[in-house]
């Protein structure tokens, strides 16, 4: 370390476990709090005015959720450093497993029956898939970076689990898993051509693609298409998500008093749908302090990002904040009729397990990687270099 | 150190990258915040709408319809409850338990459960599915006392029209039934299941009257359709309440006093004010019944019955008025100058017109007779000979003074006109020219003459009134709320006949009825102070032929029903000072003797209840007059 005096003037990366409490980012606890509270809510009214079924049980799940948040935040990100492929490798497991079980059970099978949650490992892919491309490209120079040899391995690794869950089939976790890895390719370096080239063909592949889609999944894209082409029918949630969306106007019909939503014209509105609600009972004001609140989440996640002086945690963290920001934009653009309904719920809103789980879990490790933003990580993962 | 510079160029590196990212994200979400503000303030409105249009659904609700009610204020008509009972398929574990449990209390044949469990198919599962209709008493409480074993059943109550006289008044108030396809008008009310509008009678003439304002329900549905609660309830506004000029005591005596034949008919008017006091038409029908709705059977019996049960005959049938019509004849001879007194003519019981004989009804003749003796011995040829001096013409326009031969305009649908023929009128009609004899036959009232027994009610009220345009009506008002309005009485126009004509009609009438060789001598009144004046009248229905003639059939009695004469009455009573007239049809009577008994019984009934002079249901006067019947 004598080599490197000026570095000493910063304090010491390695700091205790009581400093470690004090350091915590709160102001970003207090938002994700703020936000699950709002959600808690949203679930009480959705269920007429009653904490059964959903809200108690979220409200159980954050709870269970935010003690793993912080325990994540407290572990040494070399720790995670280390157990990220394992990670990636027991998440791809899972999704493999449900596959199997898959094809033999009937239609979409998306999750592992756990008896105390429905394990969704594609929901844990996401988290995983930034994981281990943040520590690949941790370990990959700035010239190699420009090789397209050592895109290959991160290529796969993304590839895979994308085929798996696009088999299962889910095209809206595929989606994202598809952009919270580019979002990670992107800040890695890799050059900006090469992007183009992916876009590129990937919208050639289109027609080609079209032809693999389930009816509904072809249905879903038609009635993003031509909105108005069957609203009793195939159309009939968006339809009737907007009308919620809409008739809340700018201050909202009230507090349980969304019509749309409480004489069940809304579809999922516990679930993907429950935005709408949100914005049919407290307008378009309601709708803007939710996104603000998330806007405040997404710049603590860069900002934490920026401060990191590793390059695992800078990546780790700015992946994780655009899966964040995938949650929250695919599904109020879905819900409002601005892509296609592909079944993506809003990050600590909606009812779920799985989701709250993973989501939290990420916020953690983003905290994590501010808690040891000065710890060093070699190329190889060896502290001290 | 190469390391350590190698990560802050990576570092720089990754923080143009994070901005190039960051503004992307700023962009995307500012799409959602535009499409935000696009959805909840440019297109609130219309969403608003769209959400209001899926929460609220609007019901009609069924005004009370108006009763009906007789001069006194007797109701006519009203509405019952009506009990029924219905099944909410979601409220059963088994519908099919249910329904063998009610088929026990209430008879429930095969015909019912193939409806209701095509109702229940067809319904969503918290629509109320009718099991059965108008329940009785019984019915009702035994299922009240057996609920707990009809899961999902329950009562409900409903107004159904009810006519407590029944058969005796159908042909005026008609009936009510379910609105048919082609009387739908776009009103949404007709199209309620279970509305039913008025089809024939009072009912159909006034149904706007007694329709009253639909009334509204708003409530809000949540996606299923179903009702979630009551938003907003607007109770519509009760019918009128019609108010007849009938007497329903006296309506009922007619109508019970014709079916002392297979088919007839009578009106009763008030001659001061045109009030149809009663107007009875045999055989009459349940008029209930249809509101229940008839069987395929009950139907069928009703439109093949051959006595014609739902034709009312006071104003849809026409007939040849026979001798009744001589009166008009003998004030058109009277008007052309031929003197009641002064000019006779010679019987001898035919008269020959060219190579034609035209009997008298009497075979052995008249011998001499003058006016008034030719009306009361019912004499053809007096008729005859003044008929062939003025002509047809004249004979048809005091016809039509009288009333004949055009609407009377009764507040009644499906009213007929009947026929005054003139020579324009064959010409027009048939093609060919009058024929000279075809004046002596109208004169006797036969021929094309035809005319509704409410067309002769009119013209022996509007003789009896001394030459008035008595109008004949059927409502004096109605009553709204509290509010109670008359229509007026117009003053009846003079129709310019001298009184000394109106008094040999007078005499000639007096002298049917109250002259022991007058030809209704027999069936006079014999009460002082009620005595009626009357005409006699025989309408054939067919050609008396020779063969028959020579073979010696004569009898009507001995012909089959349909081939017998009708037998007419009109009259008019008290004889001095008179109030009341009166016209009777028998159809196939075998002739006036058939009528005038009926007629006579009555007048006597009339005049018994006086119901002209009782006081009747007050009313405040209106400036609505109705009923200026042809007159402008």
């Amino acid at each position: 370390m004598g080599q490197q005096p000026h570095y000493l003037g910063r304090h010491n990366p390695e700091i205790t476990l009581g400093q470690k409490l004090w350091q915590l980012n709160w102001g970003m606890i207090i938002l994700i709090c703020m936000i699950a509270s709002i959600g808690l809510g949203m679930l009480y009214s959705a269920a007429n005015a009653s904490f059964d079924p959903w809200a108690s049980r979220q409200a159980i799940r954050f709870a269970v959720g935010f003690v793993m948040m912080i325990i994540v935040a407290l572990v040494d990100i070399r720790f995670w450093f280390r157990v990220s492929y394992l990670f990636y490798f027991g998440a791809l497991v899972l999704l493999v497993g449900v596959e199997v079980m898959g094809s033999v059970g009937m239609g979409a099978q998306r999750w592992i029956d756990l008896k105390f949650i429905q394990l969704q490992p594609s929901e844990l892919m996401k988290v995983s898939i930034v994981f281990a491309l943040a520590r690949y490209f941790h370990g990959v120079s700035q010239e190699d970076i420009g090789r397209i040899t050592f895109l290959i391995i991160p290529l796969v690794m993304v590839l895979a689990p994308s085929v798996l869950v696009l088999r299962q089939p889910d095209l809206g976790t595929t989606g994202m898993l598809i952009m919270a890895s580019g979002a990670v390719f992107f800040c890695a370096g890799v050059r900006l051509w090469k992007f183009a080239v992916v876009v590129v063909s990937g919208l050639a592949a289109i027609p080609i693609g079209w032809q693999f889609l389930h009816t509904y999944q072809k249905n879903r894209v038609l009635i993003f298409l031509n909105p108005e082409q069957d609203p009793l029918g195939t159309g009939y949630h968006i339809h009737q998500s907007k009308i919620a969306f809409g008739s809340g106007g700018v201050f909202g019909k009230g507090f349980l008093q969304g019509s749309q939503s409480h004489l069940n014209f809304l579809p999922e509105k516990q679930t993907d749908f429950i935005f709408t609600m949100l914005a049919e009972e407290f307008g378009m004001v309601g709708g803007l302090v939710l996104l603000g609140l998330y806007i405040l989440l997404m710049v603590y996640g860069l900002a934490i990002s920026l401060r990191s002086r590793n390059q695992f945690g800078r990546l780790l963290a700015i992946g994780l904040t655009f899966n964040l920001f995938l949650y929250v934009f695919i599904n109020i653009a879905m819900i409002m009729g601005l892509v296609p309904v592909v079944g993506v719920p809003l990050p600590l809103i909606s009812y779920g397990g799985t989701v709250m789980l993973t989501v939290m879990v990420g916020l953690g490790l983003v905290m994590s990687v501010w808690l040891h933003r000065d710890i060093k990580i070699s190329r190889h993962g060896v502290h001290d270099e | 150190m190469p390391m350590v510079h190698e990560d802050q160029d990576r570092h720089k590196g990754f923080t143009r990258r994070i901005l190039m990212l960051s503004c992307g994200k700023a962009a995307l979400l500012s799409a959602l915040v535009g499409r935000m503000y696009y959805l909840q303030v440019i297109e609130a409105e219309k969403y608003k709408t769209l959400a209001e249009d899926n929460r609220v659904n609007l019901r009609l609700l069924p005004p009370r319809r108006g009763n009906i009610l007789d001069r006194f204020g007797v109701e006519v008509a009203n509405n019952q409850q009506n009990f029924r009972v219905v099944v909410v398929k979601e409220q059963t574990p088994d519908l099919m338990a249910t329904l063998d449990a009610l088929a026990k209390l209430i008879k429930l044949s095969e015909h019912d459960y193939k409806r209701i469990l095509r109702d229940v198919k067809r319904k969503r599962g918290f629509v109320p599915v009718t099991v059965k209709d108008n329940l009785s008493w019984d019915q009702v409480s035994s299922i009240e006392v057996n609920s707990a074993d009809l899961p999902g059943a329950s009562i409900e109550v409903g107004e159904t029209r009810f006519y407590p006289y029944g058969a005796n008044m159908s042909h005026i108030l008609g009936y009510v039934a379910a609105v048919s396809e082609k009387e739908l008008t776009g009103d949404p009310l007709l199209e309620l299941p279970g509305f039913r509008i008025g089809k024939s009678g009072i009912e159909k003439y006034h149904d706007s009257d007694m329709r009253g304002q639909a009334g509204t329900s708003e409530f809000e549905v949540n996606a299923y359709g179903r009702v979630i609660r009551e938003l907003a309830r607007n109770e519509g506004g009760s019918g009128r309440e019609m108010i007849l000029t009938v007497d329903a005591g006296l309506q009922t005596f007619v109508q019970q006093r014709l079916m002392s034949e297979l088919s007839a008919a009578s009106v009763v008017i008030d001659i001061q004010n045109g009030d149809v006091l009663a107007m009875g038409s045999v055989p009459g029908y349940d008029p209930s019944a249809f509101n229940l709705g008839l069987s395929n059977k009950q139907w069928n019996s009703l439109i093949t019955n051959p006595y014609t049960p739902l034709t009312n005959k006071a104003i849809a049938g026409t007939y040849a008025p026979g001798s009744t019509f001589k009166m008009v004849v003998a004030l058109a001879a009277m008007k052309e100058g031929i003197g009641a007194l002064s000019h006779t003519a010679y019987c001898p019981g035919f008269m020959k017109l060219g190579n034609a004989r035209f009997h008298c009804w009497k075979r052995g003749g008249h011998g001499t007779v003058n006016m008034i003796e030719g009306l009361q011995h019912s004499c053809d040829i007096y008729f005859y000979d003044v008929a062939r001096r003025i002509g047809v013409d004249k004979i048809a326009e005091m016809a039509n003074k009288f009333g004949l031969g055009e609407k009377v305009d009764i507040d009644l649908p499906g009213e007929r006109s009947g026929v005054i023929p003139t020579k324009a009128w064959k010409e027009a009609n048939i093609g060919e020219p009058w024929q000279g004899g075809e004046t002596l036959v109208t004169s006797i009232g036969q021929g094309f003459v035809l005319a509704t027994p409410l067309q002769l009610g009119v013209m022996v009220a509007r003789i009896a009134a001394g030459g008035k345009k008595v109008i004949p009506r059927l409502a004096r008002g109605y009553r709204e709320g509290e509010k109670t309005v008359a229509y007026a009485v117009p003053e009846f126009e003079d129709l310019g006949i001298p009184q000394e004509h109106m008094k040999m009609i007078y005499q000639g009438m007096d002298a049917v009825s109250n002259n022991p060789r007058g030809t209704a001598y027999k069936y006079r009144i014999k009460e002082e102070g009620w005595e009626l004046a009357g005409k006699t009248g025989t309408a054939q229905v067919r050609r008396i032929t020779l063969a028959e003639r020579q073979a010696g059939i004569f009898k009507n009695e001995d012909l089959p029903w349909r081939r017998r004469d009708h037998g007419l009455f009109v009259a008019y009573a008290p004889v001095d000072n008179p109030r009341y007239a009166c016209a009777v049809i028998v159809e196939h009577g075998g002739g006036s003797k058939s009528a005038a008994p009926i007629a006579r019984d009555i007048l006597l009934e009339t005049q018994r209840r006086d119901p002209a002079r009782t006081p009747a249901l007050p009313l405040e006067q209106s400036a609505e007059v109705i009923n200026l019947a042809g007159e402008s």
